[in-house]
């Protein structure tokens, strides 16, 4: 076992990451339905989502029935019932009496590591507020690695809402760490914080700059809450819009979204090779399974 | 022109010095001297001082704080230094060090960062040191706070 709880990116080595990403590999044709493995028989996971959520829910419950173990589920209504009494400590201080692994998703930033300290058996961040989502970066890592062949040494330009997007900010971590070349697509407004910027090297460009030399080009949502009005929204949300038509320069890149996507991507690129949005999300069954497998076995 | 003491020496105890001006306060805030203290304690504001312009000196008498408790204070006194006194004597002087990891002396300003809420915890900060100003960064949500001293619980 490498690591007992996953919270955060930062927490794992490049050695850590590659680990896991062939281990995903390995777990594929289980994930795809073509070979069958009941190693995680016994085991239960107990999935506490106090933040709706489809996918990342959903994935982990697959990965986790794939590989022989059950799963519980607290649901967002539960969730908030509990809310109002019980401490998050205690919730977790019980439930891991109950199971062999937590999925937690909580409003609150620190969340997961809070856990970690009151729990029992490994707690696994599935996004705490603004904060880390470290399955969803190792995805999209996946989804790269098996798009491009690689994941280091690409062009890589990240574009929407970097300001409060929380994949972006564990993904560009993970990406300056496998030396990629980075770069920055956003309106003024929901530029990279200054923290990142420190950190990570990237650029900041506009698309049009380097959609001819770009392999990924992922795009995040823009979301209206962060606007002061519907105008100011409408305009910036247009001028982020990929469609069939904006890759038409575009040579092999490969379009990512962690989705939902609302209209940052027009449906039109969804029939172009370059879409692999929808693979993306499907990656999250094979690497879920892998992270699952470190912790639990 | 007669030179005077600013504040008298003590016989045993611990003093601190080259404390960045209009720190001092604070200093003894981080200590836990305070409200409810029984410590003897001499405090100087904005002494003026050959290094640091002006600085803020502390004595507290009868006691020897612990190094691992005073190097607390290189947060908000980096340059602070260190003197235990017996029989008015220096036994032992020191520069402060900065900790690499502090638990509950400052307060994470991210509103929505789990130490801000209900629940029973204490924040942690991880601490270092960038173009001599001290950065604190929080274990739990990560926020960087460069402006250590205004969050000091």
């Amino acid at each position: 076992m490498r690591f007992r709880h996953l919270i955060s990116i930062d927490d794992l080595s490049k050695d850590d990451i590659i680990h896991i990403l062939r281990k995903a590999e390995k777990f594929e044709d289980v994930a795809r339905g073509l070979k069958k493995l009941n190693i995680l028989e016994g085991k239960i996971l107990a999935n506490l989502f106090f933040e709706p959520s489809t996918r990342t829910r959903m994935s982990f419950e697959t990965a986790m029935k794939k590989l022989g173990g059950d799963v519980i589920n607290m649901t967002a209504q539960e969730a908030s019932s509990i809310a109002k009494g019980e401490t998050l400590a205690d919730t977790i201080k019980v439930i891991s009496k109950y199971v062999d692994v937590i999925v937690i998703r909580h409003p609150l930033e620190g969340s997961a590591r809070f856990a970690s300290e009151h729990s029992e058996v490994p707690v696994i961040n599935a996004g705490d507020g603004a904060g880390q989502h470290p399955t969803q970066t190792l995805l999209d890592l996946y989804t790269i690695m098996k798009e491009c062949g690689r994941v280091e040494g690409l062009k890589i330009a990240l574009m929407g809402d970097l300001k409060y997007s929380r994949t972006v900010h564990s993904l560009i971590k993970a990406l300056n760490m496998f030396n990629n070349r980075i770069y920055l697509i956003s309106p003024e407004s929901l530029r990279l914080p200054e923290e990142f910027l420190e950190e990570v090297r990237a650029e900041e460009v506009s698309l049009d700059e380097v959609i001819e030399e770009i392999d990924v080009l992922y795009v995040t949502r823009i979301q209206k809450e962060r606007f002061p009005d519907e105008e100011e929204y409408r305009k910036v949300a247009g001028s982020y819009r990929i469609t069939a038509e904006t890759l038409e320069r575009a040579k092999e890149l490969i379009v990512m979204h962690p989705l939902p996507r609302v209209d940052e991507i027009d449906i039109s690129v969804d029939k172009t090779k370059h879409a692999k949005y929808f693979d993306q999300a499907f990656y999250g069954v094979p690497v879920r399974m892998a992270i699952l497998h470190e912790v639990l076995l | 022109m007669k030179k005077e003491l600013v504040i008298s020496k003590i016989e045993r105890g611990t003093v601190i010095d080259h404390i960045n001006a209009g720190k001092a306060l604070l200093v003894l805030r981080i200590l836990g001297i305070g409200v409810g203290s029984s410590d003897t304690v001499t405090l100087a504001m904005n002494v003026p001082s050959k290094k640091m312009g002006r600085k803020d000196i502390v004595k507290v008498a009868n006691k020897f704080i612990g190094e691992e408790e005073l190097n607390k204070i290189a947060l908000i006194a980096p340059k602070a230094t260190i003197n235990l006194i017996e029989n008015y004597d220096v036994k032992k002087k020191f520069k402060v060090k900065l900790p690499p990891f502090i638990e509950g002396i400052l307060r994470c300003p991210n509103r929505n960062c789990i130490t801000n809420s209900k629940e029973p915890v204490t924040p942690k900060f991880y601490i270092k040191l960038r173009n001599d100003n001290v950065l604190a960064k929080c274990y739990y949500c990560g926020k960087v706070i460069g402006n250590v001293d205004e969050f000091v619980i």
